[in-house]
């Protein structure tokens, strides 16, 4: 038989099909976000509750105490293992250990175990046996109350004393508590407790400064450097991208090589970005950096102030590397206003500066915050350029302090995506790692949507400004 | 008052005012977009205080003629001119021509409504505040003028400080002449300004156009044959950039001279 064409059967499928395969792409790409976002929020957040610790007896008499993190089946299915966080790695050499399940005897969550964090060797796990204080003795409940006051106090204020701990091992070992930085015994904690628990955790995250080589403590400095970046960079970004899509929508002559410019632009768009790191690095580091100091920081040399990575050259980097997207909207903001309101006010007598300034600018400031936001979101993302032109894994110093002339642009400043590689690939503990990997994503993508309804909400503002009253 | 002078039946004649009742005067004027000629050796004189109509066929060039006058083709580079239009005498290309003044004085109002996406207040205030400071009062007073000119005040009155683009496109037309005659112009240039808007509120802008004449002088391009017929006291048929017939719109209509001008106007082209 011969294949005939039926046109009609076909279309008919088409449009049933169309709007099922549509919809069925939408309801992929949200559930890829949804899982994403529940992800990085559940095991991001999670870390910071704090957990039960459990007591286990193994069947050959030993005890394991620990906050279970997770379980993986063994091998050869010979059954599952649970690792356990147990810290005390003064004691034991480690910090974590798997248990299989089948060796496990019983478990159980006594009330009055505690766990510690301390400086050096971390947290501790155990239990409190005793406070010695200037000669005074405390046991039990009033030694409890005693850690539980004196860590309310500020450190110059708290008492000299000697805390006794017993491990999970039997061993005992003494803390002076001037290394203690938190006190908790989850198990006897209510759930109000440890919601404020863990809310205080969750600000220690966001407002202190990272420890033991970014294994641990908060990320406040690549907060702070992400945002001052961003903000660096869209203050340089956006008068350049407007000046120049004003030049080449309203005044250039609509030739060849406008048009070629144009396509030029569009296509910086999609150089990779470690590309504009490279050239950040050559020319503004090496280049502008390399002359400014030979001219105005002589005396430093030869180590280096501004011809080294730094804040200023970062922001100029990623400027340059969202330039296209900034100058793209707002062409196309600019090219959707009617020539009737152009030509409107050029026939009431305004010039060709007022005629901008007055109508076209304010109709087009819409579509310009539409570009600083794509150019936002895309910066506040880069992490492979920076890596060249001035991030830091630590920043000794912050961008910004107390000292004249109180913003830094030379400094090295942390960034919350490089911070995230270097938490996730060049710490010692990589178990410790993994939740603050997940916290760190989270917070990122957390900064950038703030970025990006700061900007949609000034957007609307201004828009509903035009729209309805003056 | 006019005098006709037709050497030839088949040319277009020359229609000459004399210089107290002419405002504006376009002699021999060619224009050409890119090389296209889009308007011939164009003459004709414009009196002053009355409606004149630009009719013709879509392409014949009328439009062009019209953004001619406010000189708004300096905007396009691709478009050449020579010859000459006058305004009260003066060359409106001469050198010392300055053009934002130039378009002052001759205020344009475009086919659809063009208001800017500002307040009421603000868009017929617009061309007041290009041109000089004045006290709040004294722009107030020309503001509530220039409405009340373009019968819109009473609509509008309460809601001063709201968005242009809430009118509706009677209104913001009205909006648009409001806007245009608070700069005090001596024209007024109207490219169909009632084409894009519905039966009623082209009467109202038919109404306004001839209650206007008493102040300033109008032009008229349209497509509207009847409207050319109930509004303006004179009318220029153009067709592929030449002037055809120019006269009193009484005579044009009823008694035309060409053959070619009755067919246009009777609807039987050719």
């Amino acid at each position: 038989m011969r294949w005939s064409f039926r046109p009609s059967r076909i279309s008919a499928m088409g449009s049933l099909l169309w709007p099922w395969l549509c919809a069925a792409s939408v309801a992929l790409s949200l559930l890829m976000l949804a899982t994403l976002l529940t992800l990085l929020a559940t095991r991001g957040l999670g870390h910071f509750w704090p957990a039960a610790l459990e007591e286990a007896t193994l069947h050959s008499g030993e005890t394991v105490i620990g906050q279970p993190v997770r379980e993986t089946p063994l091998p050869n299915t010979a059954g599952i293992e649970r690792l356990y966080f147990t810290g005390n790695r003064d004691i034991d050499g480690a910090s974590w250990r798997w248990v299989a399940l089948d060796d496990i005897d019983t478990v159980a969550v006594p009330d009055d175990l505690i766990r510690l964090e301390r400086s050096p060797w971390g947290d501790f796990i155990g239990r409190l046996e005793a406070v010695e204080s200037e000669g005074q003795h405390f046991e039990d409940d009033a030694a409890w109350a005693f850690v539980a006051r004196a860590l309310t106090l500020p450190d110059s204020q708290r008492p000299n004393a000697q805390l006794q701990l017993t491990a999970a091992n039997g061993h005992t070992i003494t803390q002076p508590l001037s290394g203690v930085t938190l006190f908790q015994a989850p198990n006897a904690m209510s759930w109000g407790q440890k919601v404020v628990v863990w809310s205080e955790r969750i600000w220690q995250f966001l407002s202190e400064g990272p420890r033991a080589a970014n294994t641990g403590g908060g990320v406040w400095p690549a907060i702070f450097g992400t945002v001052l970046m961003v903000i660096l960079m869209s203050v340089i970004v956006t008068p350049f991208g407007v000046l120049a899509a004003i030049y080449l929508n309203e005044i250039a002559h609509q030739n060849r090589l406008t048009r070629l410019v144009r396509i030029g632009v569009r296509n910086l768009a999609g150089v990779p970005s470690i590309v504009y790191g490279v050239f950040g690095l050559g020319v503004f580091v090496y280049g502008i950096g390399g002359s400014i100091d030979s001219w105005f920081f002589e005396d430093a040399l030869p180590s280096p102030t501004f011809g080294t990575g730094g804040l200023l050259w970062a922001s100029l980097t990623l400027a340059l590397l969202t330039l296209p997207v900034v100058i793209v909207a707002t062409e196309e903001g600019l090219a959707r206003i009617p020539d009737a309101q152009r030509e409107g006010a050029v026939a009431l007598g305004a010039t060709r500066l007022e005629m901008l300034t007055r109508v076209v600018l304010p109709m087009a400031t819409p579509a310009m915050l539409t570009g600083v936001i794509l150019a936002v979101a895309r910066a506040a993302g880069e992490v492979a350029p920076l890596m060249l032109v001035g991030v830091a894994k630590l920043a000794p110093q912050m961008p910004v302090d107390g000292e004249f002339p109180y913003l830094h642009l030379e400094r090295k400043f942390m960034h919350l995506g490089y911070h995230l590689f270097d938490t996730a690939f060049h710490g010692e503990d990589v178990q410790a790692a993994i939740p603050l990997v997940f916290a760190t994503a989270l917070l990122l993508v957390l900064i950038v949507l703030v970025l990006n309804l700061t900007a949609i909400f000034l957007r609307h503002y201004l828009r509903r400004q035009r729209g309805n009253e003056c | 008052m006019l005098a006709l002078s037709s050497a030839n039946p088949t040319q277009a004649p020359v229609t000459r005012f004399s210089a107290e009742t002419c405002c504006l005067s376009i002699n021999q004027f060619h224009l050409a977009y890119a090389g296209k000629t889009a308007l011939r050796d164009l003459t004709l004189d414009v009196p002053r205080h009355r409606v004149t109509a630009f009719i013709g066929p879509s392409g014949c060039g009328k439009s062009t003629l019209l953004r001619a006058i406010n000189r708004l083709h300096d905007l396009n580079e691709s478009v050449t001119h020579h010859g000459q239009i006058q305004l009260e005498g003066q060359d409106i290309h001469a050198p010392q021509m300055n053009v934002t003044e130039l378009r002052r004085r001759v205020g344009m109002v475009f086919q659809t409504p063009n208001p800017f996406p500002m307040s009421i207040y603000e868009n017929v205030a617009f061309g007041l505040r290009l041109q000089r400071r004045l006290p709040k009062r004294k722009r107030d007073d020309i503001i509530e003028w220039a409405l009340t000119s373009a019968a819109l005040w009473d609509e509008v009155k309460d809601r001063l400080h709201r968005s242009a683009w809430q009118l509706s496109g009677g209104q913001q037309q009205r909006l648009v002449i409001a806007r245009t005659l608070a700069v005090q112009p001596d024209v007024l240039l109207l490219d169909e300004p009632a084409s894009a808007l519905d039966p009623i509120s082209t009467l109202k802008i038919e109404e306004l156009i001839r209650n206007l004449k008493s102040q300033l002088t109008l032009v008229l391009v349209t497509h509207n044959m009847q409207q050319a017929a109930r509004v303006s006291d004179y009318t220029a048929f153009l067709q592929q950039g030449e002037l055809v017939e120019y006269g009193p719109t009484d005579q044009v209509f009823t008694n035309p001279r060409l053959q070619r001008t009755e067919n246009y106007i009777t609807g039987r082209m050719t």
